[in-house]
């Protein structure tokens, strides 16, 4: 394996090179995937039925302290990657965790927010708006568990083997994944919990 | 629902019995066959577990061949049904279901799998690579169709068919209409292999603009490589589109939400529009690469440089724009307004434009060509006519208000088959036996291949010209049977007729590859029909290195330069080549998501999740498993290169 050192480590190698450029196609198709979802959303977000509208349960509450969480988590993978720049390592795998906490955080209060959506009769049976509001939060809930575990397997590789190519490589592109995820709650924020309460 | 009650057949006749009983022999004597010939290890090493671009390249095609056949014995069945009228040999819910199975089984296990299947073999010959960026996810994608392709052909003597259309259109494919488990299979089987199907894309779109040989500038790949690029850009687009409709349509099927419903703020159209904003890029995934395998196999086979090669480019580059933006053409019948049909009446029409300039490019290069009608370019040949005809039919429907005639008639039908026989098939056929002897060493009997073409040709225009007409009087597709009084029973025997001469032509392909195999010279040399891309520059067949020293390359047809100006190709010497390891796990994350799918099809909870946590637990594995590939030394590259008679240089 050729290793090129005028590179930073995570694209010192073809390999490592082709894997952040293939990882940005993904995010290409994971973008149409939640264009979808968000396009859904416009088309079924006022067909109610009989259940509630948007406006009648949403909180603000839970919903902006899911917004700084995750906000912040986008700032501390940064902060982790800067470390990984440097050679920190230690700092760099304590930026990780900080990470990984805060989206267990956002991920607990999005289901104590889904248990209120139960509470106050808004479930995926009850309308189209409802299963097209549920549907798009729990991709982009169920993108965060992944990544939850994703990141825990980096920081446990990291452990054991140091920052190489291939761990360097790896964690760069969970911080691209990571800061994707939090690009579409900034949508989600905005055009879903925003335009619905106003 | 009893639990074992879910598993039977809803509408079981003789014909499901038999092909019960057929499947079961034949899985036993397949079984019982590698037993037998002691070959389980061996082809557990060679195939199974192979990552080689190459030979999951022919997985591909030989899993498409299996499912033509099904499609096949599917349409032929259709066919005999309709040939007279009042005919009883098929009822009205056999008929949907076979209808049904036979447009998904063309579509995404046959016309899919044999342009991945070309695009693996080819793509990374043609650019001079080692293999594909990502060998091991390239054999995840394989196993992932098959996987699909598998669940979606047991649903027939599992718990029944989908019935709703290869369309699927809600509330048709909605429970209350379709109650069998038959449009679960349909949703899950699409779902695996879609997954499958994207990750080819990503993974080819790396490997074109990262692993190409040296000095082969992106205006200077050969122009598959270059239909293969753009389609795969259009599959990472539009396969999302899929993965988000299907799991709508999960939903509502099996979790009772109301997307596609008529209650509850659901809306039925919903699906239409998600189904065909991936459904017509679709087309043009398929169409793209068989334009690149026509531009190959016409310009070698008119020895000349292929014409017009910038616009070629263009024209695809359009084409893959304009696909996004056409999807309404479909159901112009819905009821929005003029305006809206007329736009993309309008866009649909455009696409005519960049599509007959590359018809004019093709015609231009066999001016003053010396062309030899090899069987390859038999089809390309036939191609230029029959598939313009089909355009020019596309754009009478494009007409929106004329549109109100047609739609869904089998004018419709003669129209996308007349576009996708010429189009897509003819292309697959030509390229496999262009490349046949790149794969296996020896050529396909020309004799007999020319048979097959006639037959293939001739039975297409007696099968589908005749529906144009009956389609123009009024004749509606899906329809099982008509009475006599319509008077469309003599024209539907002659589609009959076409059907039966088209499969005879299928089965003397097959029968071609039984005589080649047993009869054809093997010393057929690296480059037999004496072609212009690199491909054709390694050995016959390809060693597992594609190329023991990387070519070099400074126009857009190095190989014939090598050939005919003395430019050499190869300017190192050899090294010890770096290869990726075989692997199993792409075949056991394949079988768990075959064990979920099956499972989620029949609300089987606990094999859904302790299938989920398998896949899950692949892929912790995969994260933590330290694989570096393995090294060939040099010294064995210079063994296997005498052998195929010495390094190229």
């Amino acid at each position: 394996m050729k290793i090129d050192h005028s590179q930073p480590l995570e694209y010192s190698t073809e390999q490592n090179k082709m894997n952040i450029l293939g990882f940005w196609i993904f995010l290409g198709a994971e973008i149409m995937l939640f264009a979808t979802l968000f396009t859904s959303y416009f088309v079924y977000e006022d067909r109610i039925g009989s259940g509630p509208a948007g406006a009648e349960i949403f909180g603000i509450t839970p919903v902006l302290f899911e917004t700084f969480i995750l906000l912040t988590s986008s700032f501390t993978i940064g902060l982790a990657i800067h470390a990984m720049r440097i050679q920190r390592t230690k700092a760099m795998l304590v930026f990780l965790g900080i990470t990984l906490l805060l989206g267990a955080a956002f991920l607990g209060i999005e289901i104590y927010e889904f248990t209120h959506y139960y509470h106050v009769g808004a479930t995926l049976q009850t309308s189209a708006f409802t299963a097209i509001l549920l549907t798009t939060l729990g991709t982009h809930g169920a993108h965060v568990t992944f990544g939850l575990f994703w990141g825990l397997f980096i920081i446990l590789q990291i452990r054991k083997r140091g920052l190489t190519p291939e761990t360097a490589n790896k964690s760069f592109i969970f911080s691209l994944y990571w800061h994707f995820l939090d690009v579409v709650w900034i949508f989600i924020f905005s055009f879903v919990y925003l335009k619905g309460m106003m | 629902m009893e639990f074992f009650d879910r598993f039977a057949v809803p509408h079981p006749s003789p014909l499901i019995y038999a092909s019960m009983v057929a499947i079961g022999l034949t899985v036993m004597a397949i079984i019982l066959g590698i037993t037998y010939f002691k070959k389980w290890g061996y082809l557990w090493r060679e195939w199974l577990t192979t990552v080689d671009h190459k030979r999951i390249g022919i997985m591909y095609i030989i899993s498409a061949l299996l499912m033509l056949f099904r499609g096949g014995a599917d349409a032929v069945m259709m066919r005999l049904q309709t040939s007279v009228p009042d005919n009883a040999f098929l009822d009205a819910q056999h008929y949907n279901e076979v209808f049904t199975t036979h447009g998904v089984v063309m579509i995404f296990f046959m016309a899919m799998a044999f342009v991945i299947g070309l695009m693996n073999f080819v793509v990374p010959l043609q650019i001079g690579a080692r293999d594909v960026a990502f060998p091991r996810l390239n054999a995840i994608s394989f196993w992932l169709y098959f996987a699909g392709a598998m669940l979606f052909n047991i649903s027939f003597v599992i718990g029944g068919s989908p019935d709703a259309g290869w369309t699927n259109y809600y509330p048709l494919a909605s429970t209350d209409f379709s109650t069998s488990v038959g449009v679960n299979y349909y949703n899950w089987a699409l779902q695996i292999s879609g997954i499958g199907t994207l990750m080819t894309g990503i993974n080819f779109i790396v490997t074109i603009l990262k692993m190409r040989a040296p000095g082969m500038k992106l205006m200077k790949m050969p122009m598959f490589t270059w239909s293969a690029l753009i389609t795969n850009i259009i599959i990472v687009f539009a396969f999302p589109v899929l993965t988000i409709a299907l799991l709508m349509g999960t939903f509502d099927r099996q979790f009772g939400t109301n997307f596609f419903t008529s209650v509850n703020g659901g809306m039925d159209m919903m699906w239409a529009n998600l189904f065909w904003v991936w459904g017509h890029p679709e087309v043009y995934i398929l169409i793209l690469p068989a334009f690149g395998i026509y531009s190959e196999i016409i310009s070698t086979f008119s020895r000349r440089n292929l014409y017009g090669y910038n616009s070629m480019v263009s024209s695809m580059a359009i084409i893959s724009l304009l696909s996004f933006l056409v999807w309404v053409h479909h159901f112009f019948t819905m009821g929005h307004g003029a305006l809206t049909n007329s736009i993309f009446s309008i866009t649909t029409m455009a696409i005519a434009v960049p599509t007959g300039i590359k018809i004019f490019n093709w015609l231009l290069t066999m001016w003053k060509g010396k062309i030899t009608f090899t069987v390859p370019m038999l089809y390309s040949v036939a191609f230029i006519p029959l598939f313009t005809i089909g355009g020019v039919t596309g754009v009478m429907l494009a007409m929106a208000s004329a549109d109100y005639q047609y739609h869904n008639t089998m004018f419709l039908v003669a129209h996308f088959h007349n576009v996708i026989i010429p189009g897509v098939v003819f292309a697959m056929l030509a390229g496999l036996t262009y490349w046949w002897p790149k794969m296996f060493g020896f050529m396909l009997n020309e004799r007999i291949g020319k048979w097959a073409f006639w037959n293939l040709a001739i039975g297409f225009c007696l099968a589908f010209f005749p529906m144009y007409i009956t389609g123009l009087d009024g004749q509606a597709r899906r329809m099982y049977t008509y009475s006599e009084a319509t008077g469309f029973g003599p024209l539907n025997m002659l589609s009959f007729l076409g059907a039966g001469i088209m499969a005879i032509g299928f089965v003397l392909i097959v029968y071609n590859v039984y005589y080649s195999f047993r009869h054809a010279p093997r010393n057929v040399g690296d480059d037999p029909w004496n072609a212009r891309t690199l491909e054709w520059a390694t050995h016959n067949p390809v060693p597992e290195y594609n190329f023991a020293i990387t070519p070099q390359v400074d126009s857009s047809q190095a190989f014939w330069d090598s050939k005919k100006h003395g430019y050499q190709l190869f300017k190192d010497d050899l090294k010890d080549i770096h290869m990726p390891n075989n692997s199993g796990l792409p075949i056991i994350m394949a079988g768990l998501f075959f064990i979920f799918g099956f499972s989620f099809v029949f609300f089987i909870w606990a094999g859904v999740i302790l299938s989920g946590i398998g896949i899950l637990a692949c892929m912790a594995y995969r994260s933590f498993e330290k694989d570096d590939g393995y090294h060939i030394p040099v010294k064995e590259v210079k063994e296997t290169e005498e052998k195929f008679g010495g390094a190229k240089k």
